[in-house]
């Protein structure tokens, strides 16, 4: 196993929920409540300096519970090294503490995640539409979302 | 139009209407506003280049002020958050002025059946000429120009006079 994983599950035993790295790619799935907590210490700790949000985006697994998850992409610029972090949300909660205070670049990333599958970041210091205008209704990235679904036409802004 | 001649058979004077006088100024005067968002955008600029030469019919002057313009051409895909822009610049256009939609997303959506998409610009403005193809080629520019000095010279609706269509 991974130097990364290793220090993770020694660090959070009751928070990682699975590891693997299938083609040398780390992956860990973690629980929701601390993962500020989890992004901090894999920004922070020495061995590990992961100062690159590279993406984060969202995960629709229709049918399955928990429904949607989060994927963090991390990249260390020091140590040459990259690690995801994976994190599941039920349906009729999707909601996860910002990383914004953590990176502030992942700003974005997080927009867009609300725009395209309504996973609401709590603590967001401007959750809106980054991609689709404040009239459109939904979540088109939802696999649930109608295909052929029409949205309001919106006017010239006065 | 008549011709009056006289004895001798020299031509004298003409004969016509205060409209068919302005309509021939119109239709050789159009001044096209470029509304290029997508790959139709190319295929104009070809129409307009060397080879195809629209000046030809009197669309010389390629106005990007709508207050100077009086035929819109729509020319790419028009998406939700597109349409009150291209609505404004159509709103801002002197009268009379005709719309041109250009190849297939401008006139349907085209393949883009998707949520982002506007389905038509005749959602919401007025069209008098669609072009149909992906991409039209610079022939099919050339055609509706002149579809809209017909339009012109006869008289005939712009449709605008005809919108909204109930």
């Amino acid at each position: 196993m991974s130097v990364v994983l290793d220090r993770l599950r020694e660090r959070f035993p009751a928070d990682v929920v699975s590891t693997h790295s299938d083609f040398g790619d780390d992956t860990a799935l973690v629980r929701r409540e601390r993962i500020v907590e989890i992004l901090t210490f894999l920004r922070d700790d020495p061995e590990m300096l992961f100062d690159f949000a590279m993406d984060l985006t969202g995960v629709d697994y229709l049918g399955e519970e928990p429904r949607f998850e989060v994927v963090y992409h991390l990249y260390s610029l020091e140590k040459k090294r990259r690690v995801r972090i994976k994190v599941r949300l039920h349906e009729a909660d999707p909601v996860i503490d910002t990383a914004v205070p953590v990176w502030p670049g992942i700003n974005w990333y997080e927009r867009e995640a609300w725009d395209m599958y309504g996973i609401v970041f709590h603590g967001h210091p401007n959750l809106k539409r980054i991609l689709l205008y404040e009239a459109f209704e939904g979540h088109p990235l939802r696999k649930d979302y109608p295909k052929a679904k029409r949205q309001p036409t919106i006017g010239p802004e006065e | 139009m008549a011709v009056r001649r006289d004895k001798d058979g020299a031509p004298g004077y003409a004969l016509t209407t205060l409209e068919s006088l302005i309509a021939w100024g119109r239709k050789y005067s159009l001044y096209p506003f470029t509304f290029a968002t997508a790959c139709c955008g190319i295929e104009v600029m070809g129409a307009f280049g060397t080879h195809y030469d629209l000046s030809r019919f009197g669309a010389e002057v390629v106005r990007f002020s709508p207050r100077q313009a009086d035929v819109l051409l729509v020319a790419g895909t028009i998406n939700y958050k597109m349409a009150p822009v291209l609505k404004r610049i159509y709103d801002q256009m002197l009268e009379p002025k005709w719309v041109i939609s250009m190849g297939a997303c401008a006139c349907s959506g085209g393949f883009y059946n998707n949520y982002t998409v506007l389905q038509g610009i005749d959602k919401i403005l007025p069209v008098d000429v669609y072009i149909p193809g992906c991409p039209p080629n610079p022939e099919g520019i050339i055609d509706a120009v002149v579809r809209i000095q017909k339009i012109i010279e006869t008289g005939a609706p712009r449709a605008a006079e005809r919108w909204p269509i109930k």
